[in-house]
Parts: C-alpha cells; structure tokens; sequence
C-alpha cells in the first residue's frame, strides 16, 4: 500500500511536469494571438508599411521572406537531394561515407549566427554582393543543406531492396532503377524534408541579419542584388530599433501571427504528405 | 556496368557537405585569427573589458563568454525537470489518447521561430520578473535562460522519449515479475538503461543553447560586463556578434575580433555535438551490444 501511494505521487509529479509543458506553449500562442490578431486584417497583409513603419502593412515583408526561402530552395534542393542519392545509392559504407555522415551531423548543429557570418565573408565580401536578396538566399541554403542531404538518405533507406533487386532484373541500369525506382518510391518522404527544412529557414533572422535582410525598403526589391524586408527581420527591427513602441509593437505582434501562419502552412503540408505515404505504403 | 555522364557527376554532391563544413570553419578562422598578431591568446579569452571603440580598443572575450555559459547551464537546470518530466510522462503513464494530443503541441515549439520567443521574453516575462524580483529592468540572464528552458523542451523531450522507448522490454518485464512497481521499475531500470542516450539530448540541448542569437539577443539586457548574478543584465556570445558585425569595417580589428569569437563559440558548439554524438553511440552500443 505504500509502495502505490508513493507511486501516486510520483506520477502526480510527471503529470505536472507535462502538463507545464503543455501550458507553456499554450500561454505563448495565446499572448500573441491575444496581441496580435486585433492588428491582422487584409490590409495589413497587402498593403506597404507607412510613416516610417508605424501604419501601413507589411506585404515587402511576406514577400521579401518568401523570395529568400523560394531562391534558398532552388539552390539547395538539387545540390541536397543529388547528395543524398550518391551517398545513399552509390557508395558502400566506408571511412569516408562516414566522414560524410558526421559533416551532415555538425553542420546541422551549428548555430545560424555562424552561417550568418559565413555568408558575410564569403557572398557578401568575397564574391562582392554585398547585403542582398541573393546572398541572404544562398546563405539560407547552406543552412538548410544539411537536412535536405539527411533527409534524402533517410527516405531512400526506407526503399525496400526488393524494389531494386526486381528493377535490375527487368534489366534496367542502375541509374535508371535509381530515378524511376528508388526516388519515386522515396519522393514523398524528400518532399516532407524539404517542406520541413523550408519552415525553419523562413523563420531564421540570424542568417540573413547581415547577408540579406533590410529593415525598410520603398517597394519590392527590382532585382536579386538588391536587400529585403523579411518578417523575422521585421519584427527584430521592430521591438529592438523601432523609435515609436506604441504603434510599432502592434505590428511586430501582426507580424508574428503571419510569420506562424506561414511557418504551418509550409510544413503541415509536409506532414500530411508524409503521414499519408505511411498509411499507403503495403510493404 | 557502364556509367553515364550523370553518374560521374554525383560524387561532386555528395561530398558537398565536407566541403561546406570545412568552408565554415576555415573562413570564421581566416577572418578572425589575424588578431592574435596583435593581441596574445590570453589576452583575448582571459579579457574582463570588452571596449571595442576606446584607444586601442580591449577585446575581452570573458564577459561574453561567462554570460554565454551562465545563461546557458541555468536554462538547463529549468529545462531539465520539465523535458525529462514530460518524456517518462509520456513514454510511461500517458494514455495512447492523451500522449497523441500531447506530443504534437510540444513539438509545435519546436516550429516557433526564434525571434517571436525573443518577443515573448522582451514583453511577457520581463514585466514579470521585474515585478517578481523588484528589478530596475526584467532583461536579464533569467529571462534569456527561462526562454531558453522553453525553446529546449521539445528537443530535450523528444531526444529522451526516444531513448526511454529504446531501452528493450525484457528487463523491464523482468523488474515486474520480481514484484517491483511501476516507479520501482521506471527508476531502477528504465531511467538507467537510458542515461547515456537521455545525456546524449541534455548535451544536444545544451549545444543549441550555446547558439540560440535572437531570442537571448531580446532577452537578455546586452550589458557587456561578467555577470555576478543571474538576475544582471548579460550579453553573451551570440548577442555580441549579433549586435555589433554590421557596424564594423572588413579587416578592422573589431571585426576579426568578432569573427574569433565566433570561432570560439564554434569550437564549443562543436565539442558538445562530438560528445552529444559519442554519448549516442555508446548508447547503442551498451543496448545491443
């Protein structure tokens, strides 16, 4: 009987625990959907800021963001997925698989301020392009590498061998087993890494704080040398260098509600890619 | 078997990730470490001023350093009870019905981005600590450690569930038939099983903590001194990069400087990810042999 009770109170202590957890993350959204929403309105997303960001919308911002992670994806998908496929099709396990494994490893550990720096000596400085569209871009996309890279291999694991075996005996080469067999089969689960990697990066402020990002800026930017707004950039800008809080914090708030909506709406996608694929899967 | 064009070309991508990796590290030491022709190595990590505009200019690293750590360890002590306290909750005694609602909302944490936790910290809990500890400001090395305490839970979380659902079933169902508890058996075999892979997250918290910029940049008050208490105002490596690169010029002193700070913030980050990685595998290994 002491042994339950003890074991009661225990439990009642696990208990609270995670549901402290659980209503951490509850008062977090609901402090910013109570600040924020009375902001949102079709205006506030469609519409340029005004009067040095104290009115007006935030629509440079939305697609500022949007063309940084649209150019990241375009650099890095190819790069990543190509990656994978050699590392996972084409080579046996060896020292330098390894060595290659654990470069995946670290560079998904490291801190995005790291990456922002990186892009700063080499985009910025070295190739000349200064605070820009592209530069903020390719730097996101080395940032965003790692998971793409891991995130092939992964889903090409998955593909039973079987499927390969049975291509090469319909006679079919090995680069055709692996296009038309292997990465079809896997393309699902690569789209969810790619969705999944792309939510991360659009909230990123710290990457793009000296490659790419931009507190203000008249319109839409012309070309890719030119800087943008992004959203994680402008509420940055907004609570630590805004000169009006009253009007300015309202926004960030807005801002963040967008940045969020965004963020579920890139990687629910994914989920639900990923989560169907499962439930078809037969073998 | 013949190879195609395409096949001789796959190798270039696949080795890309070394490639970036080493880029990474060479660059944030080719820009920082011509410094050391004219300060010493000590000078620079053992530096308690941090004065990058005064004639010359001091580059004490320490205080960034101190804060870093100081923030860091503390956001660990709270994020600790409450990630491990949700992992065996939801591994052991939740219902399959409750740990369904309640494994994805803590992930969803995980999809915030870092910036709005930096809000949350700037204008929810500094009013709150200010209040609480009758400070002159709440921006503070609590704040920045409670925030980030939040932002590890679903990391830490999610690592230990992982490494408590790995521990095999048989000696837990051994512990039962001897006549142990639930709890009995939870801290007597579970819990031991999966210390190395439950360190393994707590080191993987850690390092992300180390390099978490902008929410410790909003919250933690950006006083370059070494701290003496939790409750001063902090500025840790992260911040100091952060606030300062944009208004240096390239090849100026204060630039490299900030460039070596990176490279000493990597060297740590890097070192935690080595031994969260070690600890992992010995994990495995002592599991299934």
């Amino acid at each position: 009987m002491d042994k339950l009770k003890k074991e009661k109170i225990f439990f009642a202590i696990f208990r609270i625990l995670a549901f402290t957890s659980l209503l951490i993350v509850l008062t977090l959204i609901f402090y910013i959907l109570s600040k924020g929403l009375k902001v949102i309105s079709l205006n506030f997303i469609i519409d340029y800021p005004r009067n040095s960001f104290t009115e007006g919308g935030i629509f440079p911002a939305i697609v500022g963001s949007l063309y940084l992670v649209g150019l990241a994806i375009i650099f890095a998908v190819p790069v990543g997925v190509l990656g994978g496929i050699y590392l996972s099709e084409y080579t046996k396990e060896n020292t330098l698989t390894e060595a290659i494994r654990l470069a995946i490893d670290t560079l998904s550990g490291i801190p995005s301020i790291i990456f922002g720096l990186f892009g700063l000596a080499v985009f910025c400085k070295i190739l000349n392009l200064k605070v820009s569209l592209i530069a903020g871009s390719l730097t996101l996309s080395i940032l965003i590498l790692p998971t793409i890279f891991s995130a092939t291999i992964e889903s090409l694991k998955l593909v039973p061998k079987d499927f390969r075996d049975a291509s090469y005996a319909l006679g079919a080469t090995k680069w055709q087993t692996t296009w038309e067999i292997v990465v079809k089969t896997a393309l699902p689960n690569i789209i969810t890494g790619v969705l999944l990697s792309i939510g991360r990066a659009i909230g990123e402020t710290a990457p793009i704080l000296f490659t790419g990002a931009t507190f203000y800026t008249r319109g839409l930017p012309e070309n890719i040398f030119e800087p943008v707004m992004a959203l994680p950039y402008t509420i940055y800008g907004l609570l630590a260098e805004g000169t009006f809080p009253q009007k300015q914090v309202p926004i960030a708030f807005g801002a963040s509600i967008v940045l969020i909506v965004l963020v579920f709406i890139i990687t629910l996608p994914g989920i639900i890619i990923r989560d169907k694929f499962r439930s078809k899967k037969k073998w | 078997m013949k190879k195609n064009f395409g096949e001789y070309l796959l190798p270039i991508f696949g080795y890309i990730a070394i490639i970036i990796l080493a880029g990474i590290v060479i660059t944030i030491a080719v820009q920082g470490l011509p410094l050391l022709s004219k300060y010493s190595l000590k000078e620079l990590l053992l530096g308690k001023e941090w004065r990058p505009t005064s004639v010359p200019p001091l580059f004490g690293f320490l205080p960034s350093i101190v804060s870093t750590f100081y923030i860091s360890i503390f956001s660990m002590l709270i994020a600790l009870p409450l990630s491990l306290g949700t992992a065996i909750y939801l591994s052991k005694i939740a219902s399959p019905k409750v740990r369904s609602i309640l494994k994805p909302v803590i992930e969803l944490l995980a999809n915030i981005p870092s910036v709005i936790y930096g809000m949350f910290a700037l204008l929810f809990l500094g009013p709150i600590l200010k209040k609480l500890f009758n400070l002159p400001v709440g921006l503070n090395g609590l704040n920045a450690s409670i925030v980030l305490a939040i932002m590890s839970i679903p990391t830490i979380t999610t690592l230990s569930e992982d490494a408590i659902s790995m521990v095999p079933k048989e000696p837990e169902l051994a512990s039962y038939a001897l006549g142990a508890s639930n709890l009995e058996t939870i801290f007597g075999i579970t819990i031991p099983s999966a210390s190395a892979g439950i360190f393994a997250s707590i080191t993987a918290g850690f390092g992300r903590a180390i390099g978490e910029t902008m929410a410790v940049l909003l919250a933690a008050g950006n006083s370059i001194r070494i701290p003496h208490s939790i409750l001063e105002p902090m500025r840790p490596i992260t911040a100091t990069i952060a606030l300062e690169m944009a208004e240096t010029a390239v090849g100026s002193d204060h630039y490299r400087a900030l460039f070596l700070l990176a490279l000493v913030l990597l060297i740590f980050v890097l070192s935690f990810n080595l031994l969260s990685r070690h600890l992992r595998k010995l994990y495995r290994k002592k599991l299934y042999g």
